[in-house]
């Protein structure tokens, strides 16, 4: 039901694993294919540690949190009838950063707590909620996407509030690098810590698949379809506010992938919706690692934000989706 | 055979009463048109029948079981519902937007069994879009899809069909095409109610008329007992003359009435 009959999710798959072996050879310290597969499985010494500590995290990482992001992206754009909804699009990331800062400056966790994902979650459910709320039934994407920005705005400057107010320089700036979103010195803790609230929200997405085809027609008509608009909400907005807050806990904000992804694998999906959530989130998974593979080999002093890089892919992407529906943005509601 | 019974029904949509003590009672078979001036609580009459809005006080009935007590996949296997002016959020093919009127048979429009594509493949053949399964629904002209959504409602093969302004914006050929499907749908054994602003159109195609007024039920019946010129004065405000001709009954509308 949830999957298309056609060589695209065997084909991302296969995607997935090339950029996988791509993101475990790829760093400053030279590591062969064979090498680096043989250091997965017995002890190879250094190449072992480079490999197993260093780069199967952030790729485990990489391939969860894009896995999610465009999952998510898919089902928020399915709920909302609109191509622009994404959770980053709804200041998602900026609000679940805020929720976690704001932990971090209580003083009372560090870094590498439980307390960090469900702040986070937190901001990002707040953050999402209120923009659908705003959005309402049949919001213009107009609408959507000025809702997005002042409550991004928002989560924003309560970030920087605390970060101005923070007695300790140092503090200040790990959290600004954290902000920025990257997969550099992550370890098997964090993808411990996120991967059981991405597979909750995986789960939560998924259930509601089905119920988006029937949404395809409006609100009014779903409903008369039997289909239970309120619950799908629920689920959606939840997996998608657990998704992103877990996502940002573990590896700051990356914003956009979730934008992204839907509009590739869309037209080899028939643009049923239904069918865009699982080739989105395989998609997204190798959008994001590519780019986590594609900072690594930028040659500059200091590795890019792979959240930096996302933006920068992803922003001029969101001014040609706008460009190109700009008759929508005038007249009709989504 | 089912019967719509409606009984005493009250609506409050935030603290406005939007209904206020209807009484109707809708035979299969027939073709109802609901007509009455902006705000008369037309569509909030609709919806109720439909079981997506709340009464609150009285019922509406089918076959003696309460439509707000119904289970969801029950009730849109019994009553199908067409929204005024919907439309298509993604570039679906047209036969996919129809079998999604399949839905509530619990088949996905992607593994349709036997009866379902049947189903679909009539529907689409009624409002005469055979051939064009697999344009995208958003690269249709407005009339076009106008029929492909009668199609997705007719596609559920419910035995009671409600319409909301199914020929709003449609050019007249349009209109024609889309009640000839309303009233056959009729005559093929369902009950079908249909909201509609042009008088003319109602008076043609409809067997019964309900005209509301103010959340009230004013008068029902057939054509020329509704459609008096004392009541289009005094529910809609307008002068107008109604006469016959060649077994047809005409209302044109000259001016508005002053505000009472």
């Amino acid at each position: 039901m949830l999957l298309p009959r056609s060589p695209l999710i065997p084909s991302l798959i296969a995607l997935l694993g090339a950029l996988s072996l791509a993101s475990l050879v790829i760093g400053p310290a030279s590591v062969s294919i064979p090498t680096a597969l043989k250091a997965l499985a017995s002890d190879q010494g250094a190449a072992s540690i480079v490999v197993r500590e260093i780069r199967l995290p952030r790729t485990l990482l990489a391939l969860m949190i894009g896995w999610i992001f465009g999952l998510s992206g898919a089902a928020l754009q399915g709920l909302l009838r609109n191509p622009l909804a994404d959770a980053a699009v709804f200041g998602a990331p900026q609000a679940a950063a805020f929720g976690a800062v704001l932990v971090i400056y209580s003083g009372l966790v560090g870094t590498l707590s439980w307390a960090l994902p469900f702040a986070a979650i937190a901001g990002a459910l707040l953050s999402i909620g209120l923009v659908v709320a705003v959005a309402g039934r049949s919001a213009t994407i107009v609408v959507l996407v000025l809702a997005g920005l002042a409550v991004g705005s928002l989560a924003g400057a309560g970030t920087s509030l605390a970060i101005s107010l923070s007695p300790n320089p140092f503090a200040v700036t790990e959290i600004v690098f954290w902000l920025l979103g990257s997969f550099e010195d992550r370890s098997m803790v964090h993808v411990l810590l996120a991967a059981p609230f991405i597979l909750v929200a995986s789960l939560l997405i998924l259930r509601a698949a089905s119920g988006l085809r029937a949404l395809s027609l409006g609100e009014e008509t779903a409903r008369s379809l039997g289909t239970d608009v309120a619950r799908l909400r629920g689920l959606i907005v939840a997996g998608a506010a657990i998704g992103t807050g877990a996502s940002v806990a573990v590896a700051g904000s990356i914003g956009f992938v979730g934008l992204v992804a839907p509009h590739l694998v869309r037209p080899l999906t028939g643009y049923d919706p239904a069918r865009t959530l699982v080739p989105a989130g395989l998609a997204g998974a190798a959008l994001l690692l590519a780019a986590d593979c594609a900072v690594r080999l930028i040659p500059s002093g200091a590795e890019v934000k792979v959240g930096v890089l996302t933006a920068l892919i992803g922003v001029p992407f969101f001014l040609w989706v706008i460009a190109r529906r700009k008759a929508e943005l005038v007249e009709a509601p989504a | 055979m089912m019967r719509l019974e409606i009984s005493s029904l009250s609506v409050d949509l935030g603290i406005r009463r939007v209904l206020q003590g209807i009484d109707l009672s809708l035979e299969p078979g027939r073709l109802t048109a609901l007509i009455g001036p902006n705000g008369a609580g037309k569509t909030t009459l609709l919806r109720a029948m439909a079981g997506l809005v709340r009464p609150s006080a009285g019922e509406v009935a089918l076959n003696g079981i309460a439509v707000a007590r119904m289970g969801a996949s029950e009730r849109a296997r019994s009553i199908a519902y067409l929204p005024q002016g919907g439309g298509v959020a993604w570039p679906l093919p047209v036969a996919s937007v129809v079998a999604l009127g399949r839905l509530p048979h619990r088949e996905e429009p992607d593994r349709l069994p036997a009866h379902g594509r049947e189903a679909v493949a009539a529907a689409l053949l009624s409002v005469g879009l055979r051939g064009f399964e697999t344009r995208p629904a958003t690269a249709l002209s407005g009339g076009e899809r106008a029929r492909m959504l009668l199609a997705r409602a007719f596609a559920t093969q419910a035995p009671v069909l409600l319409a909301d302004e199914p020929v709003a914006a449609l050019d007249p050929r349009h209109q024609l095409i889309v009640l000839d499907g309303l009233k056959a749908h009729a005559r093929a054994g369902a009950t079908v109610v249909a909201i509609l602003h042009d008088l003319n159109l109602a008076a043609r195609f409809a067997d019964r008329i309900v005209l509301l007024d103010q959340g009230k039920h004013e008068a029902s019946g057939p054509p020329e007992a509704v459609l008096t010129e004392a009541r289009l004065a005094s529910s809609f405000g307008i002068r107008a003359s109604v006469a016959t001709e060649e077994g047809r009954l005409l209302v044109v509308p000259h001016s508005p009435l002053p505000d009472a």
